[in-house]
Parts: C-alpha cells; sequence; structure tokens
C-alpha cells in the first residue's frame, strides 16, 4: 500500500513537470503578449513604450531563463506579480481558491446526494414509471447547457421572487454562503448529478444480475441489505471514478457558472488571465488546477483500494 | 405689486431652501460594472472601463459643466482652478488654483502638481507613466510653468481654442507630483469627492466619502460601489431585480435598453452616442488598393442605414468623421451630408457608379476582386464586418472574413498589415482636434491607413486656432467632406447605447455627447 502511494507520487511529479513544461510553452506559442494586450486596451502602440514594458517583465529573457524563475520561485512559495494587477500572484489566488471550492463541493455534494440514491432506486425499480421518469429527467439534464440553464434559473428567481441569487459580495457567514452558493451549484450540479445516476443506475443493474446478489437473496437477506451492502458497494467503483473525474472538472470548469452568477472565481479569474496573457497568473492557476486534479486521482485511485478488496491484494 | 414680488421671492427661496433639503446624506451607490478595468491609472488608459469608476477620486483643471447635458466649448465651468485668462495673442493660458485643496494622503495640493502632470503628458518628463495614449492631444504645449503655489501658466506654440475641451474632459484628472505611477495604476490619490478604498480584480471597485473635500457639504454618497458582471444577461436581471441602482455607461444596447424598460416601467433610461464609430480602413500602399477608383467603389457599396438598422434597429447615427447632430456639435447637418458622396438616400445609385467604376477597371460579375475583411474578433466588429462584405458584393468585391485576437488586432494594425479591415473606434471628447490630429495626421500613430494630405493638415491646423465657432465649424465640415471622397477612414456608422438607473438615484446628469464625462458623483444621492 505504501510502495503503492509512492508510486503514485512519484507520477504525480513526473505529470505536474509535464503541465508545467507545456503550459509555459503553450502560453507563448498563442500569439501576442500582455504588451500587446496593454496598449490594445490603450488603442495605439507607441514602440519604445512598449519594448519597454517587455524588458520590465523580464519578456526579453530567453525561454529557459524565464522557465527557471518560475520554476524556482514556485518551489520557494514566490508566485511572482500579475503582469496587471501589479500584485503578488499569491495575494490574488489565494481569496479566489475558498469561493470556487466552496461552489465545486457543494455542486458535488448536490450531485452525488441526489445521483447515487435515484440511480439505485432507478435500477431496483426497473422498468417502472418511476425508472421511466427519473431517465428522462436524467437525459434532460444531461442535455441542458449549464449557461442556458443557469439563466433560466435566474430569471425565474427575478420573476417569480423578485430577487436574484447573484454573488455581489463575500458572504459573511457559512449560512450565508451556503445560502448564496445552493442555486448556482445545484445549478452546475444537476449535470453531474444525472451523469451519476445513470451510471449507478447501469452498474447496479449489472451487479443486481450477479450470482452472489442471486445467493444473498437466497440467504434470506432483506432486500435492503442486498442492495446496499452487497450490490452498491460493488457497484461504486465505476461511480467513484467518475466522481473523480467530475471533482477534477468542477475545479476548473466553472466557467460558465460562475460567469453567468457573477461568482469571482478560479475559473473565470483564469479566462480573464489569459486573454491579458498574464503569464504568472495563468501559470500558477493551471499549476493549481493540475495539482488539484492529480491529487483528486491519487484519492481515487485509493478509494479503490478501500471500496474493494481485491484490488488492495493485488497491490 | 412689490408685496406680491416679495412673496414670491419668498416662496422661490423657500423650494430652493426644500429642494437642497431633499438631498439626503448617506447609502451606497450600487453600480455594474461591464469589465475589469486595465489599470486605475485613468491618464495611462482610453477606457471608460477605467474612466468612470475611478473619474469620482480625482478633480480636473476645469470640467465641463455638470449641470449641462451636452459638453461643449461654451460649458467650460472650473474646477481645481478657479478661472483662467488668455494672453500673448492667445498664447498663454494662466490658471489661479483653489487654496487649501489637499490629496486623499493629505498632502496639499499646488502648482507643481499640475505642472508634473503636463510635463508626464506632454513626455517632457520619461518614464512616469507606463502608457500614454493622449499624448497627442497636447501636441501645442511648449512648456508649463508656475508662479507660486496657486498659478500655472500653459505656453502653447498656437492658439488653440479646443485645448479647454481637453482639460475639462474625462481623461484629464491632475494627479499628484508625490505618488509614483505605478501605485497610481493600483491605490490612486486624487483630490476628488471619492477615496479610492479597494480594486479586486473581476470583482468590485469600492470609493469612500472624502470627508475632507474642499466643495463643503459634497459629495452625499457614503460610498460607491461598482460590481464586474461581464455577462450582460446577469447584468439586466441584476437592474430588474433591483440589486443595483445604475447600470454601468452604455453598456446596454437599444434592445437590451428596450427591455429593461418594459419589464421595469419606472426604469430611467437615456440613449447616448458612445463615442465611437464602425469605419472602413483601407490600406493605401497595398496593391490594388493603391487605386483611389478601387477605393470610392467600395465607399459608394456602403448603405450605411442598413448597418444602423440591423445593428441596432436604426438607432446608431449616420454622419462623417464627428458626432453626428443633435448629440454632437461638430457633424454634418442633414442638408450638407446629402452632398457627401455615398451619403445620398438612393443607394443603389452609389453602388451603380461603383460598378461603373469596377468594370471600367476590368472587374465585373464574372471577375470579382476577391479579398479578406480583417477585423477584431469580438461580437460588434464581427458583426459589422459581415454586413460590409455583404456589400461589397454589390460592387464585384468578394471577401473573406479574417477575424484575429484581440491581441494581435492593433499590432496588425499598426504594422499596415492588412487590406481592407472593419474598425470600431472611439474618441474621448466631442472636438474636432482630438479627431483629426489623433487620427488623420500624417505621422499620427492611430493614422492606420497611411493617409496625408499636406494641405488638408494645414487646415486641421487652421480650424485649430479658430475662435469663431461657427467660421470654425463651417470649415470643420468641409475637412470632414475632404475626408470622406478621399476615402481616409469611411465612416460607416455612429454607435449609440443606453445607461439605465433607479428612480431613487437623484442627480444623475447624462452628458448627451459624451460617455467619458459626468461621472464624479459629487451631486449624486439616494433616496432610501
Amino acid at each position: 500500500m505504501i510502495q503503492y502511494t509512492l508510486r503514485r507520487l512519484g507520477l504525480m511529479a513526473i505529470t505536474l513537470f509535464g503541465v508545467s513544461v507545456a503550459i509555459f510553452v503553450l502560453l507563448r506559442i498563442v500569439p501576442g503578449n500582455i504588451a500587446d494586450i496593454l496598449f490594445d486596451s490603450a488603442g495605439m502602440i507607441d514602440p519604445a513604450e512598449k519594448q519597454q514594458i517587455v524588458k520590465d517583465l523580464g519578456l526579453d529573457l530567453p525561454l529557459i531563463t524565464q522557465y527557471t524563475h518560475w520554476i524556482g520561485g514556485l518551489l520557494h512559495g514566490d508566485l511572482g506579480y500579475s503582469y496587471v494587477s501589479e500584485k503578488p500572484v499569491l495575494d490574488e489566488i489565494l481569496p479566489r481558491i475558498p469561493i470556487t471550492a466552496r461552489l465545486a463541493g457543494l455542486a458535488l455534494m448536490f450531485a452525488i446526494c441526489t445521483g447515487v440514491p435515484f440511480g439505485v432506486i432507478s435500477a431496483v425499480r426497473q422498468n417502472s414509471w418511476l425508472d421511466y421518469a427519473l431517465r428522462v429527467v436524467s437525459l434532460a439534464a444531461l442535455s441542458m447547457p449549464s449557461f442556458w440553464l443557469g439563466l433560466l434559473v435566474l430569471m425565474a428567481f427575478v420573476d417569480w421572487l423578485g430577487l436574484l441569487p447573484i454573488y455581489d459580495k463575500a458572504p459573511a457567514t457559512w449560512g450565508a454562503a451556503i445560502l448564496m452558493y445552493c442555486v448556482p451549484a445545484a445549478s452546475v450540479g444537476l449535470r453531474s448529478s444525472a451523469l451519476i445516476m445513470r451510471l449507478t443506475r447501469s452498474s447496479m443493474l449489472e451487479v443486481l444480475r450477479q450470482d452472489y446478489v442471486r445467493t444473498a437473496r437466497s440467504k434470506g437477506l432483506s432486500e435492503a441489505a442486498v442492495t446496499f451492502t452487497h450490490a452498491l458497494r460493488n457497484a461504486m467503483l465505476p461511480v467513484i471514478t467518475v466522481i473523480g473525474i467530475e471533482t477534477a472538472f468542477l475545479f476548473g470548469g466553472l466557467i460558465v457558472t460562475e460567469t453567468v452568477f457573477n461568482i469571482p472565481g478560479i475559473a473565470r479569474f483564469l479566462v480573464v488571465a489569459i486573454s491579458w496573457r498574464d503569464y504568472p497568473m495563468v501559470q500558477n492557476l493551471v499549476m493549481f488546477i493540475a495539482i488539484v486534479v492529480v491529487s483528486v486521482n491519487l484519492i481515487v485511485d485509493l478509494a479503490y483500494m478501500l471500496v474493494d478488496p481485491r484490488i488492495r491484494l493485488r497491490t | 405689486m412689490k408685496r406680491s414680488g416679495f412673496l414670491l421671492a419668498v416662496v422661490c427661496l423657500l423650494g430652493l431652501g426644500h429642494a437642497a433639503l431633499a438631498q439626503k446624506q448617506g447609502s451606497t451607490l450600487r453600480v455594474t460594472h461591464r469589465d475589469n478595468p486595465p489599470s486605475a491609472s485613468i491618464l495611462e488608459e482610453a477606457t471608460i472601463s477605467t474612466d468612470m469608476p475611478f473619474m469620482a477620486v480625482f478633480n480636473n483643471l476645469v470640467v465641463f459643466d455638470p449641470a449641462s447635458p451636452v459638453n461643449r466649448l461654451d460649458k467650460v465651468v472650473p474646477d481645481l482652478a478657479t478661472s483662467w485668462a488668455w494672453s500673448d495673442n492667445d498664447r498663454t493660458l494662466t490658471f489661479k488654483l483653489h487654496q487649501g485643496v489637499k490629496w486623499h494622503d493629505g498632502k496639499p495640493f499646488t502648482s507643481a502638481d499640475v505642472k508634473c502632470t503636463w510635463d508626464m503628458l506632454t513626455g517632457k518628463v520619461q518614464g512616469k507613466l507606463r502608457k500614454n495614449p493622449r499624448k497627442t492631444w497636447w501636441f501645442n504645449i511648449k512648456d508649463v510653468a508656475t508662479d507660486g503655489d496657486d498659478t500655472v501658466i500653459f505656453h502653447l506654440y498656437d492658439p488653440q481654442p479646443s485645448i479647454m475641451a481637453m482639460f475639462a474632459g474625462g481623461f484629464s484628472p491632475v494627479y499628484p507630483c508625490h505618488v509614483p505611477a505605478n501605485e497610481m495604476r493600483t491605490h490612486p490619490i486624487g483630490t476628488g469627492p471619492f477615496k479610492f478604498e479597494s480594486f479586486k480584480q473581476n470583482e468590485s471597485i469600492r470609493l469612500v466619502r472624502n470627508p475632507d473635500y474642499w466643495k463643503p457639504g459634497k459629495p452625499y454618497l457614503d460610498a460607491i460601489e461598482y460590481t464586474i458582471i461581464p455577462n450582460r444577461s446577469t447584468m439586466v436581471l441584476a437592474m430588474a431585480a433591483g440589486k443595483f441602482d445604475l447600470s454601468f455607461t452604455a453598456d446596454l444596447t437599444p434592445e437590451l435598453t428596450k427591455s429593461l424598460m418594459e419589464q421595469v416601467p419606472t426604469m430611467q433610461c437615456v440613449m447616448q452616442p458612445t463615442g465611437t464609430q464602425g469605419n472602413l480602413l483601407v490600406n493605401r500602399e497595398r496593391p490594388p488598393f493603391d487605386n483611389a477608383q478601387i477605393r470610392k467603389a467600395m465607399v459608394l457599396s456602403i448603405d450605411r442605414k442598413a448597418f444602423s438598422d440591423i445593428l441596432s434597429q436604426g438607432v446608431f447615427q449616420v454622419g462623417g468623421a464627428n458626432m453626428p447632430p443633435p448629440e454632437g456639435f461638430w457633424g454634418w447637418s442633414k442638408e450638407y451630408m446629402e452632398t457627401v458622396p455615398g451619403y445620398g438616400a438612393d443607394v443603389e445609385k452609389s453602388r451603380e457608379q461603383g460598378r461603373a467604376i469596377m468594370k471600367s477597371l476590368g472587374y465585373g460579375p464574372d471577375h470579382m476582386l476577391q479579398l479578406k475583411v480583417t477585423t477584431r474578433n469580438i461580437p460588434d466588429y464581427r458583426d459589422a464586418a459581415v454586413i460590409l462584405i455583404d456589400h461589397l458584393k454589390s460592387v464585384y468585391i468578394q471577401a473573406e472574413l479574417e477575424p484575429l485576437d484581440s491581441s494581435v488586432w492593433y499590432a496588425r494594425l499598426i504594422r499596415k498589415d492588412f487590406s481592407v479591415a472593419m474598425n470600431i473606434q472611439g474618441t474621448g471628447i466631442d472636438d474636432p482636434d482630438v479627431q483629426f490630429f489623433e487620427n488623420f495626421l500624417c505621422d499620427s500613430q492611430r493614422n492606420y491607413t497611411s493617409y496625408c494630405n499636406a494641405d488638408l493638415e494645414k487646415e486641421f491646423h487652421r480650424q485649430s486656432q479658430m475662435k469663431d465657432i461657427d467660421a470654425r465649424r463651417k470649415l470643420v465640415w468641409d475637412i470632414d467632406k475632404t475626408l470622406q471622397e478621399d476615402g481616409a477612414r469611411p465612416v460607416v456608422f455612429h454607435a449609440q447605447a443606453g445607461t439605465c438607473w433607479w428612480p431613487r438615484v437623484h442627480g444623475i446628469n447624462i452628458a448627451r455627447n459624451t460617455i467619458y464625462n459626468h461621472w464624479r458623483f459629487e451631486d449624486v444621492w439616494l433616496d432610501q
């Protein structure tokens, strides 16, 4: 188990190194840099002033030097300064992480709390009206683009309740935060919920047809014990994989929800930083998201071992 | 009779007193913001995204009368300057300054700050500003001198009445000498009615009341909070739900303004020119566009009314380089415009002339001129470019759209790396000096089409020195006509957009001919 974890941690480090090189190179391949964009926003270019900015920001240094400066700083906890805000990158990123984490956490909680039980119910009551209804709802949820759903939710709130659940200032308490995030979280979590529900259903249907489930029933176990203790635990492996993927997606892919609900999280911030070619900001944000993704993958792999003893024994 | 007159005077005074008392102190004005400003430094930016939220931090030497709906030379009133006087055949401009004014950090404001600001703007002091987008505005300033703490003297090369308009514009605040430029980009210090409190990137901007403001009793608001909402649909819903008091200026398209007024009938909305115009850029150095006849045929293909109808349901206006009336002061009258080629009501007749030109050059329905229309890859630009491509077909020109990322758009224009482009550009002040010197001087950085007409340039300078406004306007019309006839940068439309606020907001006075002014908020108060 320890050896397996160490091996995975080693792979994580190699992956992160690859990500760091890829994002560094890709950012510089994209046409234009911060100097171009600063002058774009001002509407004109004075070549001398532009060259001065390029020099001030160290963009005229060789790429290898720029890369080693960045990685060296990163390893020492110095993420550099944002080209746009002229503030330390860490000061800009840190306040936004809890915002996205809360939104992603609530969305994930909503998705798991609704997706898994409904998936089980749908499988257990296969081909009943309830199963049909849940399948239709899940298909609809998968088909609805989140920006469209988000706007519909906002319009409904304005028309029916006369209020708008968007972010306009930092909530003072945890209760206020949950209230503020619950609508966008449900809106973005609906798609994940539908995905988890459909996967749980198909996985459960497969497991429920297994011989050991029949054996459990023949032993006289209650239907609840058969479903939840024997079937669901074995059906959870693919569901855990999807939950892991969705967690990673939710951390980096909330751009639409953050835009529609005006939430100042890291996804929206990343897109703006890319449009400004704010290299220090983009590089460090992408590295942060990459760390979250590989960490979640590691946790998912470790969770497999906890859920399925066969994997534990093999490793 | 005397007695009734006295009574009337008393009633009037009581009425005035009541009106003054009606202004409530306190409350926070909540305003939407369309995007993240590139910085907080007005002098270094050329966008309303910076100008509107940070204007209330500063004062100018002079301003356009905040109570007047138009920004015009005859509406300039004192701000940090108490008075001004012209001398030396209108080549010297002397400002007397307010005494006792303090910067937000407690340091005194003096004439040295004014000198320092314009030394930076004219480029006499290098390295203070990272960007200086309006350097061309101040080409006529020879030097700036001080006479004690309360007098500042501008020496000009030539008389220039319009320089007062530039001093009064929202982009010309006075900066403190003692604060470094990089600090002004992140934490601006001014003398204005509101102090800077915070600027959270992509989130919000907050200004708070300056209790030591040098205009007694003002401002009325405790604070102004801008929330950055890039998504227009969310912004409109937030306005309708009453979450905000005022929308960002000119952030609502004509359709959205109409929709918001239908949703909330009590909403106060004003449509105003945005100061931006759509224009056609033709690179006259690149064959075959070095042929004036081809450029003329292209201009004749444009149906300006169609642009307005499609892009804005007929709200956008048609005109030359200067903003058209009634909002604009220097634009052509309707009658005059009819005399300009390509501006006549009969578009088909113009296109027939265009086709004849193209045929004489060997082009026709079976042999169309192939070209690329380059534009910036954002909706306002793209939509206009697509309509242009459609219009060009009418004169045997087959065009393909080349959308460019914003980061390379201006660089390509500066390098003249385009044949034909659809451009949208803004002008800070409704003034011919700003328009002509920024865009049409032979050596101007913004002269993207390399148009150069030495004789016309002399006329730019001649109009700039004229004091008789009516005579100057006549000359400006003629210059503008020549520019359009020469296809220097054919203007296709002048954009308009809406600003809305709830009836609880009082003291808002939107300027009819600019979006870049009247955002000091010192007279604004909330009735709640």
